[in-house]
């Protein structure tokens, strides 16, 4: 999406992000094992995982707020945590939720946060804090106490504190929890908007939709270890075609399935007494409403009803991105362990 | 590294245009840098000066002097020798108020506030979860620590300095002000005896820059605030106890308390300023040991809050 200058420094790759092997060990509890994150610079990229699936814990050591047990990280193509002071001031954070100091002002927070980067010039401090604030929807609020600010609003401000500077990487955790539907909508449109001026966009969620509206790219973490990533498209290309068959003769039906060599015919007993559920990927390669080979879905109706099959429903289907995350992270939001 | 930060992809979040140049001469950086370390200070001594509990703990302080001399001046005589030292000599000169309050103060008051602010420094930020921002912005860990050590020292400084002039001044109010008599005999003019007066408030904020360490380093140990000062405070209240321990005198001039109310030598005419070099010296021995320990915990703390 943008090429590095030549004033830049030079990147061994085009990336962003890129972790290697990184784990971090707690005790025994391996929170983060082995991840090889690669995002893109220029991409809207979506981290996703059920809650306790070490998105967070990877961001801590993205940022060098904990250090990792093993592996490496480099952000904007220089190591992470040794060039911190360098590469931190060009990186917007959101991390685990907003926190502020309750006794002071929306403004003062952001202040205070400002005063922390040595390489803020303090002299547009003042100006650049007005215009954070604007951009998040704040400033009637500025100089009311955080105390008094709702969960929302804080998570506005927190945004708001990742804006104060310009930025090359926006590293944002759960930026819409808390937030109303209108709020959602709101940071969805800045994300949007942050990504078309040129920022890199690190957006983590455990809410897929969220993630499919605004990202171009994708991780999926479970259970501490990265167990997918790649544009949206690459995603849902990995998860295959399908057929799904509703038939009271389930037995009959996943003989004849098999005799056509779609195999692992998954059976689901059906809801309303209409008869059984069956599953059956379709081969890679052999588009839903393909024609053509021999498994064509069309062929598959025909065999069945030439079997005796009573078929009563009958569809293919394209995986969602739901279900090949629920495939990945497994069915239910269970926090792990 | 080159500190080359323009990209074509930097984007102006603030809708700003960031003040770093390319090719920014690296003398002016320096320059700058120092600059925005005072800017960190100046913050932190705005966020520590405008929070109400520190208000309320130097109101708190401020009560001490002004109980001793309504007390004392609704009450008939002191007898001579009854009470704390000084406080017989309230009512020929208003003065002693701030001394009696500040020697009342050292043993508890004192060493509670100090405690409270200084083991806040760290665990207050991180239990707040403003901790991971500040270091995100990036703070840099060295510098947020003496930043933050910077704070509890400006709050050492401010206590016994409080009890000093709410002294003198409820002292002027309620009683004479003339010439005081030394400890040796002699005998100073009333601006002289204030100049004396501050030099005990600074004589007991040194006294409490190794407390302030210590506050510190417990504050890295933990993300509850509470945890560090009570540890603090506790510290502070051992220490004096073993100091009173006739059978522990070998460990006495090692205690950071054991000088805190040596500051009599200060009303002699001329100062005798052994026990103001000795509890210095003292002071920064902690400040030195519990620095180093803060610093190795902090600078390899992982901050999970």
């Amino acid at each position: 999406m943008t090429a590095a200058g030549p004033a830049t420094e030079p990147y061994a790759t085009d990336l962003c992000i890129e972790t290697t092997g990184l784990s971090k060990r707690f005790g025994h509890q391996l929170a983060v094992d082995g991840v090889d994150l690669a995002v893109p610079r220029g991409s809207v990229f979506g981290f996703l995982g059920p809650n306790g699936s070490g998105k967070t814990t990877t961001i801590r050591l993205m940022l060098g707020l904990a250090a990792a047990s093993s592996g490496s990280v480099r952000l904007l193509g220089q190591e992470m945590p040794g060039q911190l002071r360098e590469v931190l001031p060009r990186v917007g954070a959101l991390v685990e939720g907003p926190a502020f100091y309750p006794f002071l002002s929306g403004a003062a927070n952001l202040h205070r946060f400002d005063a922390a980067d040595p390489r803020a010039p303090a002299a547009t401090r003042k100006a650049r804090v007005r215009s954070a604030l604007e951009r998040v929807g704040l400033t009637h609020a500025a100089d009311k106490k955080v105390r008094a600010y709702s969960l929302g609003m804080k998570q506005r401000l927190g945004i708001a504190n990742a804006l104060l500077a310009p930025r090359e990487l926006l590293v944002l955790d759960e930026p819409t929890n808390g937030l109303d539907p209108q709020g959602t909508r709101e940071v969805r449109s800045l994300v949007r908007s942050l990504a078309a001026d040129g920022a890199t966009v690190f957006v983590s969620s455990h809410l897929l939709a969220e993630v499919e509206q605004i990202c171009t790219h994708a991780a999926i973490m479970s259970a501490g270890r990265l167990v997918a990533q790649g544009t949206l498209a690459e995603l849902r290309q990995d998860g295959q075609a399908r057929i799904r068959v509703l038939t009271p003769d389930a037995g009959a039906a996943a003989e004849v399935l098999a005799r056509l060599g779609l195999s692992a015919a998954v059976s689901v007993p059906g809801s309303n007494g209409a008869g059984d559920v069956l599953y059956a990927p379709l081969p890679a390669g052999v588009p839903p409403a393909g024609a053509d080979g021999a498994v064509a879905p069309e062929a598959v109706v025909a065999a069945l009803v030439a079997a005796g099959v009573r078929v009563r429903g009958f569809a293919t289907e394209q995986v969602s991105l739901e279900e090949r995350f629920v495939a990945l992270t497994g069915e239910g939001f269970d926090v792990v362990q | 590294m080159s500190s080359e930060k323009s990209s074509p992809s930097v984007i102006s979040g603030a809708g700003v245009s960031p003040g770093h140049t390319p090719g920014g001469a690296p003398a002016a950086e320096t320059v700058r840098r120092g600059g925005q370390s005072r800017g960190l200070l100046a913050s932190e001594l705005g966020v520590l000066f405008r929070r109400r509990r520190t208000w309320a703990m130097l109101c708190a302080l401020a009560a001490i002097p002004i109980l001793i001399a309504v007390a004392v001046r609704v009450s008939s005589a002191v007898p001579p020798g009854r009470g704390p030292a000084f406080l017989d000599r309230i009512t020929q000169n208003g003065l002693f108020v701030g001394v009696t309050a500040m020697l009342v103060s050292v043993p508890l008051f004192l060493p509670l506030t100090v405690g409270v602010v200084a083991g806040d420094t760290v665990a207050g930020e991180a239990g707040q979860g403003t901790l991971r921002y500040l270091l995100v912005a990036p703070a840099g860990r060295v510098r947020l620590l003496l930043v933050k050590y910077a704070g509890a020292v400006a709050f050492a400084v401010a206590a016994p300095l409080v009890v000093a002039l709410v002294g003198a001044a409820i002292g002027a109010a309620l009683f004479p002000v003339g010439p005081v008599t030394l400890l040796s005999g002699d005998s100073i003019g009333a601006s002289e005896a204030m100049l004396r007066l501050l030099l005990i408030a600074a004589y007991l904020a040194v006294s409490l820059m190794g407390l302030s360490a210590i506050g510190l380093f417990m504050s890295t140990l933990t993300d509850v605030p509470v945890g560090a000062m009570a540890s603090t405070v506790v510290l502070a209240v051992v220490s004096q106890v073993l100091d009173a321990l006739p059978q522990l005198e070998w460990l006495h001039p090692w205690l950071f308390s054991h000088y805190w109310l040596d500051f009599a030598d200060l009303l002699r005419q001329p100062v005798a300023w052994d026990s103001f070099l000795t509890n210095s010296l003292l002071q920064g021995g902690y400040v030195a040991v519990f620095g180093a320990l803060a610093y190795g915990r902090f600078i390899t703390k992982d901050v999970l809050s």
